[in-house]
């Protein structure tokens, strides 16, 4: 029988939105059946238009920066826009996948993505608002799966 | 060595040539031959350990100074 991995997509920024997109497209490539329940901010990774993604640098001190930048310059306008276009450039250059192609990749290897109910009414986001084929639950319906998966990962 | 499919993951970054490689080996019959390029220093051990997990049969990985060609047969079922 097929392993299952779980996992539970809690963040909504560029770089957040790759750890659960790459290991759901990989686990399925290893045979995997794979469910990712996206809820609070990572719903946001479910909408149609994921090219606004955004990574902001302020008061993330792990992110490798060209310069020493204090927090007080990273809270200009526009930082969080350059930290962002700086980091997808990167991502083109190093051949890394976009977070569309890897989204596409999941659905296309079976994985099913859950959207939290409870968020979606909590910040009125609309069916509409969402890529085709997902489904959506509460946390019960996660622990369907869960509660018999081989691996199990809140990102 | 001889192979039946040659696929190009130059320049791709994890998890694209494991990606690659699966959609690959679904595009041959079971007991053919993938041949995969790759530059990614990471697929040396990630294509070791996809055939590992999945059965497929890696019967060699020729290392140059910047690439790694993998040769892969297909499980049985």
């Amino acid at each position: 029988m097929a392993k299952k991995l779980a996992l539970i997509a809690s963040k909504g920024t560029l770089d957040w939105a790759y750890p659960p997109f790459i290991l759901a497209s990989t686990a399925a490539a290893l045979d995997y059946e794979v469910q990712i329940f996206f809820t609070f901010y990572g719903l946001t990774l479910l909408k149609k238009d994921v090219s606004d993604l955004k990574v902001s640098p302020l008061g993330n001190p792990g992110m490798p920066m060209p310069v020493p930048m204090p927090n007080l310059v990273q809270m200009i306008p526009g930082m969080e826009s350059m930290a962002t276009m700086m980091m997808k450039q990167k991502i083109a250059d190093k051949g890394v996948a976009s977070i569309e192609d890897l989204r596409a990749a999941c659905l296309e290897s079976g994985v099913k993505l859950i959207a939290c109910q409870m968020t979606v009414d909590l910040f009125d986001f609309k069916p509409e608002d969402f890529i085709e084929g997902i489904e959506f639950g509460g946390a019960a319906t996660f622990f369907e799966f869960a509660g018999e998966s081989d691996v199990n990962l809140f990102i | 060595m001889d192979f039946d499919k040659e696929l190009d993951a130059r320049g791709l970054n994890c998890p694209l040539p494991i990606l690659r490689c699966k959609k690959g080996l679904a595009e041959i019959e079971n007991g053919q031959v993938l041949k995969v390029m790759t530059t990614d220093p990471g697929a040396v051990k990630d294509f070791q350990a996809f055939c590992k997990q999945t059965g497929h049969e890696l019967l060699s990985m020729e290392q140059s100074e910047s690439e790694t060609v993998f040769h892969i047969k297909k499980r049985a079922a």
